[in-house]
């Protein structure tokens, strides 16, 4: 009863406060601008279908998507038995699905062989971001932070899965000997093979070893789901709505401006000014600045970054040593608008010492953009961090002028000769002349 | 086809001085223009053109930029100018149909203009030529390249922004039986570091030049042939390939070069 009592105050806490942190990060994605998106909605329903559930982008790099399988299946089925754990805590039954008979061992021996799967992969992401150190997990936005975040995850992972093996071992062993609150269910196939370990303990000592693991696991879990909101982990949620708003035109695409348009019109016929100019009253500012100045689907593209690093590490800018890291500025993005939804809720105010996303993202890492879309390719749940790096660029130009030299000569060049280089346009038909 | 004489390309305010009205606007694009190498790919391509007795035209003196560089430059402003321009004098010539060369000028106009009112059917040269060739209508001698070893390239604004990865593949194939492909092919392909403004500019500081590591990428598959569809990726790949001292044996073409070169009159 006392148990049943203190499980259930348990589960409301952690699902109050989950809900809590929640709505901090869908507030913060608020902070961004709106933008319209609910076109083509049979086409999106696939798309979250084949990339997020089905995890098609994942496929380009086999052994990640391996492991990550087995990681992902993992968590979704083994969540069935949380449900049963979940009965069981506050009703104070034993193993409450064992009613489904001969089916129950075949289904907690699935669980328990994705257990064993979820560990191997587990640990293989540890000895390959830890020992093997591979290139996509060394970048300078890799701070102490965001690798001890993926380290926590996956410690947590392995204890979650080693503490369901471990109560199921006990369970088993207990059921053989006919433990009071033990009905027999049946054979699970890993955790009967652990049970020789444990098979020297008393009774008591068995139902201590069941208990404790019991409650490991789920205090474990409860702690883990509050800990996602805070951690790179969240995109476990994230993804699925990412992927379903994300763009759907060809990647060569650019978002237009059509606050420009008018005003480009005004410059090239002043006659239709008058008409225009009532249309389109505040033009507000061109392009981004800081992290509120984007959309608010950039801004979830922020929080659903896992920092995996396929964008980087197919970036060309980034294999050549250049400074530019696509994961760093969809990074960088996240933290700032975590550092203005902080700010908003303390003070009430968005301003931040004047402080902006351009402290965080320099013009060499801007600059060092080819426009080439592999970071837009590459990511398995269809961030864009191309369209954040438009952006600013925009702000850059239009707002501060601070295009570097050649590039501001390459613009008055189009302006003046309708060519990004020095020629005469009278000779653009030289290339017809023989040799 | 020699490409080296003189040839006759139609221009559209000729022709629409005549009266007539040519069923392409041929896109040149401001390196098909002045760039001294890819100048010879415009020729080839118009070759091929008057080779297929196409009614097409050229702006000519009237072509200007389409904005795309100073777009992705982050300046709106200017692209907007341009493009609201070349609208109209696309409405004046009722302009329908658009044929380019450069992948740039393709995305731009396929993908950008109808924002602002530009609505045309936007035809890529290497798509034009692909279904040329499988109708039969154009028939490069096979003979030439049979035995020669080609490597793709892959122009970022081809492939990944406008899934455009079989048909030079196709044709390539077609003329050679040793394609081989660079390991980044295709959706996946390494950028040859030109776009987004890259080319007008000195690269930021790092540690290497994108075009060397892609070119040694290429230079990999112990190629004779380097080909490209994009004049941008061409100064790159051609400036990689001087760089490792390799313009003796491996050569850089577009492949509207390759067929024009293989086409017997």
């Amino acid at each position: 009863m006392v148990s049943s009592f203190i499980f259930s105050l348990l589960l409301i806490l952690a699902v109050w406060l989950f809900t809590k942190n929640v709505n901090r990060i869908s507030r913060n994605i608020k902070l961004g601008k709106k933008q319209r998106i609910n076109d083509q909605k049979k086409r999106r329903w696939r798309l979250m279908a084949w990339v997020a559930i089905g995890q098609s982008k994942m496929t380009s790099r086999p052994i990640s998507a391996i492991l990550h399988i087995f990681v992902y299946v993992g968590f979704i089925v083994i969540n069935i038995e949380m449900l049963e754990i979940m009965i069981d805590g506050i009703f104070g039954t034993h193993r409450i699905l064992s009613f489904l008979g001969s089916l129950y061992p075949v289904l907690i021996s699935i669980f328990e062989i994705l257990a064993v799967l979820v560990i191997l992969a587990c640990v293989i992401f540890l000895v390959r971001r830890n020992l093997l150190r591979l290139w996509r997990f060394r970048g300078r936005e890799l701070t102490a932070w965001p690798r001890s975040d993926a380290n926590i995850i996956l410690f947590t992972e392995i204890l979650l899965m080693s503490s369901i093996l471990v109560m199921n071992a006990a369970d088993g062993l207990l059921q053989a000997r006919g433990g009071a609150h033990y009905a027999a269910t049946g054979t699970f196939l890993v955790s009967d093979l652990m049970q020789p370990w444990f098979a020297g303990m008393s009774d008591s000592a068995l139902v201590n070893l069941e208990r404790t693991s019991w409650w490991f696991h789920i205090i474990g879990v409860l702690i883990f789901l509050n800990y996602i909101p805070y951690s790179k982990h969240f995109h476990i949620f994230l993804s699925f709505p990412n992927v379903f708003y994300s763009k759907l035109d060809p990647l060569g695409k650019m978002i237009n401006m059509p606050s420009i348009t008018n005003e480009v019109k005004m410059m090239l016929d002043p006659s239709s000014a008058e008409t225009i100019v009532t249309e389109e009253e505040d033009i507000g500012q061109f392009g981004a600045k800081d992290a509120t100045d984007l959309t608010w689907k950039h801004l979830m593209d922020a929080y659903t970054c896992t920092e995996c690093g396929r964008c980087t590490s197919s970036c060309p800018a980034s294999i050549t040593g250049k400074k530019l890291s696509p994961r760093k500025v969809v990074m960088d993005v996240r933290d700032r608008i975590e550092e203005i939804g902080k700010h908003i809720r303390k003070s009430g105010q968005d301003s931040t010492n004047g402080e902006t996303l351009l402290d965080r993202i320099t013009d060499e890492e801007l600059w060092a953009c080819t426009t080439c879309n592999a970071c837009v390719q590459e990511c398995p749940v269809n961030i864009d961090p191309l369209a954040i790096i438009l952006e600013l660029r925009r702000y850059q130009v239009m707002e501060q002028a601070a295009a570097p030299g050649e590039i501001n000569a390459t613009f008055s060049n189009i302006e003046n000769n309708g060519a990004p280089w020095q020629f005469s346009n009278e000779d653009r038909l030289q290339w017809t002349a023989g040799k | 086809m020699d490409i080296r004489e003189k040839i006759d390309v139609p221009v559209m305010a000729d022709l629409a001085a005549g009266g007539e009205q040519p069923e392409y606007l041929f896109w040149v694009g401001c390196a098909g223009a002045f760039d001294d190498r890819y100048k010879k790919v415009t020729k080839a391509f118009a070759s091929i053109l008057n080779h297929l007795g196409t009614s097409y035209a050229v702006l000519g003196t009237e072509e200007s930029c389409t904005g795309d560089p100073a777009r992705r430059a982050g300046n709106e402003m200017l692209f907007q100018m341009q493009a609201l321009q070349l609208i109209e004098l696309f409405a004046s010539y009722g302009i329908k149909k658009i044929i380019t060369i450069c992948p740039h000028c393709y995305n731009v106009f396929k993908n950008e203009y109808s924002d602002l009112g530009g609505n045309y059917q936007v035809i890529s040269y290497i798509h034009f030529l692909d279904q040329a060739i499988s109708e039969g209508r154009l028939k490069p001698d096979l003979t030439k390249y049979a035995n020669v070893r080609i490597t793709y390239h892959d122009p970022c604004y081809l492939a990944r922004a406008n899934d455009i990865c079989e048909p030079p593949r196709n044709i390539l194939r077609m003329l050679s039986g040793h394609l081989i492909e660079m390991e980044r092919n295709r959706h996946f392909a390494l950028c040859c570091g030109a776009g987004g403004g890259q080319m007008f500019k000195e690269a930021e500081k790092g540690d290497k030049e994108i075009f060397i590591e892609r070119t040694e990428e290429a230079l990999k598959t112990e190629p004779e042939i380097i080909a490209t569809a994009c004049p941008f990726c061409m100064v790159m790949l051609t400036d990689g390939i001087k760089y490792k001292n390799r313009e003796e044996n491996v050569k850089n073409y577009d492949i509207a070069e390759l067929i024009a070169f293989a086409l017997n009159n």
